[in-house]
């Protein structure tokens, strides 16, 4: 059967916040509804929390980061890596692997884990 | 404040500083350690005047803001309904309460708060509000931002470094090069924040230079043994020691060539000059950004006065520094020393082979005042004006304009 990623793009809120309950109860009735169909799903944090990974001068380069999200529109989405890491440093030192890197940019956001 | 006030007051922010990385490290959140330090500084400030300062400062203010910590993370436990798990509590007690400083936990802040997933003035302020010890308001001020501003600035940061687990470490050996250059870049940025003249309240930037230094003091503690850390430290000390000389009583920018050389502080003159001795040592075959520029400091620093500056030796310094960053900013100030070497002439053709500096004021209004040596008038005051066309300070373009009419 084919697959489809389904991205999200709402206003850049927190979803940890109470104020966002009322919609995320909405999410989880999609879910109990769409369920079937639904490979996985995360929440991310709001784009403060990203990280923007470029690779200057190709593969094996200084790996440049800044601080936010991938803010340019020159590029597509093309793809997607979920990464299970120690910490924020070897998630950017996995992203700077990626061929996206130097051939455009990498954002790594944190995922929300929902206690 | 009296004297005995102010010593324990510095007392307090150093050792604060020094807590606060401990409880970072032991609570794994940077909110509940500051404030619990800051709930024990404060202590120590209404306790300390009166009653004496403890024998063991440090292991007083620890104590205190540890037990604080508890505190807090059980009341955040209650308030998430885990209060019927007494398992929690108990565990939150002895994790804290038997916790041990660890000597490298300053350094681990210093890396975590000049993160490069951080944005480059955030690094700026979370320096200045962690290991400076300065209030929100305090760093506000210095940086010349609204307080509402920069406290959405610092939570900001601090959510960051939690959600995206900016690690809390001292960087390994290999990375450490790299790291170090971003932690020395943003002492550097906070100097040149104070150093530069005529915007914003005198005073304050005053004593954001006052802040840097006492970060590469704190740095140089810590990493006695990196170039890039006595580099740095040599190079602002070199630097602050013109403080007296670099403005006129009007508070106009002095050129080194004018400035009252006696007024320059000899103390600083000498650490700057010993330590830039001890970096060099250091770096026999590879060459070191912060200490080449405080080698080119040094001469300065050390020249009776303009017209005696060993130039030979200040264009050599700049030829090192070209093989270590080539950039244009660096072949303009090789270009500067080599017209005081060669003269005006030889000066010129250089800063007229540079590229990229179209937009950089100091481009033109160095070309101004060689093409004014060199009496070419009309040359000389097209390009004071188009220096005057690009942003500058208000003191700096004082200064440009005056000399614009003084050749009339």
């Amino acid at each position: 059967m084919p697959s489809y990623l389904a991205l999200t793009y709402t206003a850049d809120v927190d979803w940890t916040e109470p104020a966002q309950a009322a919609e995320l109860a909405e999410y989880r009735e999609f879910m109990a509804a769409a369920g079937a169909v639904v490979q996985g799903g995360k929440a991310l944090y709001p784009t403060a929390t990203a990280t923007t990974v470029r690779v200057k001068g190709g593969k094996g380069g200084d790996v440049l980061t800044t601080d936010g999200p991938y803010a340019e529109t020159k590029e597509a989405l093309t793809g997607y890596y979920l990464l299970e890491c120690a910490d924020l440093d070897e998630a950017v030192a996995v992203a700077a692997k990626l061929p996206a890197a130097w051939n455009g940019a990498v954002e790594v956001r944190p995922i929300i884990e929902f206690g | 404040m009296t004297g005995a006030g102010d010593a324990v007051a510095r007392l307090v922010r150093d050792e604060g500083a020094r807590v606060l990385a401990t409880l970072i490290r032991v609570t794994g959140s940077v909110d509940v350690a500051e404030d619990a330090t800051q709930d024990a500084v404060v202590r120590a400030l209404q306790t300390w005047p009166a009653d004496g300062v403890p024998d063991n400062p440090r292991g007083w203010l620890l104590v205190t803001a540890k037990h604080r910590a508890i505190d807090i993370l059980r009341r955040e436990a209650r308030r998430a309904g885990k209060e019927a798990e007494g398992v929690i509590d108990t565990g939150i007690g002895t994790g804290i309460a038997d916790a041990e400083p660890d000597p490298d936990d300053l350094l681990r802040l210093v890396f975590t708060c000049c993160h490069p997933a951080l944005a480059v003035e955030t690094q700026v302020a979370l320096a200045l509000r962690t290991l400076g010890g300065l209030s929100t308001a305090e760093v506000a001020r210095a940086l010349l931002v609204p307080e509402a501003t920069m406290a959405k600035r610092l939570t900001r940061a601090k959510q960051k470094i939690a959600r995206a687990r900016i690690p809390y470490r001292v960087p390994a050996d290999e990375e450490l090069p790299a790291r170090l250059a971003g932690v020395a870049a943003t002492v550097y940025l906070i100097f040149n924040e104070g150093y530069a003249a005529g915007s914003g309240d005198a005073l304050v930037r005053l004593a954001l230079t006052a802040e840097a230094l006492r970060l590469a003091r704190l740095l140089a503690d810590l990493m006695p043994d990196e170039p890039t850390v006595l580099g740095l430290l040599s190079l602002l000390l070199l630097h602050d020691s013109r403080r007296d000389a670099r403005l006129d009583a009007a508070g106009q920018p002095v050129l080194l060539a004018d400035q009252n050389r006696s007024r320059w502080h000899a103390a600083s003159i000498k650490e700057g000059v010993e330590l830039v001795g001890r970096a060099l040592r250091r770096t026999p075959s590879e060459p070191n950004s912060y200490v080449v520029q405080a080698a080119i400091a040094a001469c300065h620093a050390l020249a009776p006065s303009y017209a005696e500056t060993n130039w030979a030796a200040v264009v050599s310094w700049y030829d090192v520094l070209l093989a270590v960053e080539d950039t244009p900013v660096t072949r303009l100030n090789r270009a500067v020393a080599v017209s005081e070497r060669d003269g005006p002439g030889a000066g010129l053709l250089l800063v007229d082979a540079i590229e990229g500096l179209a937009a950089y004021p100091w481009w033109h209004a160095t070309r101004a005042e060689l093409l004014r040596r060199l009496d070419r008038v009309p040359e000389a005051r097209d390009a004071y004006e188009q220096a005057l066309t690009l942003e500058m300070n208000t003191a700096t373009a004082d200064h440009t304009r005056r000399r614009l009419s003084e050749l009339d």
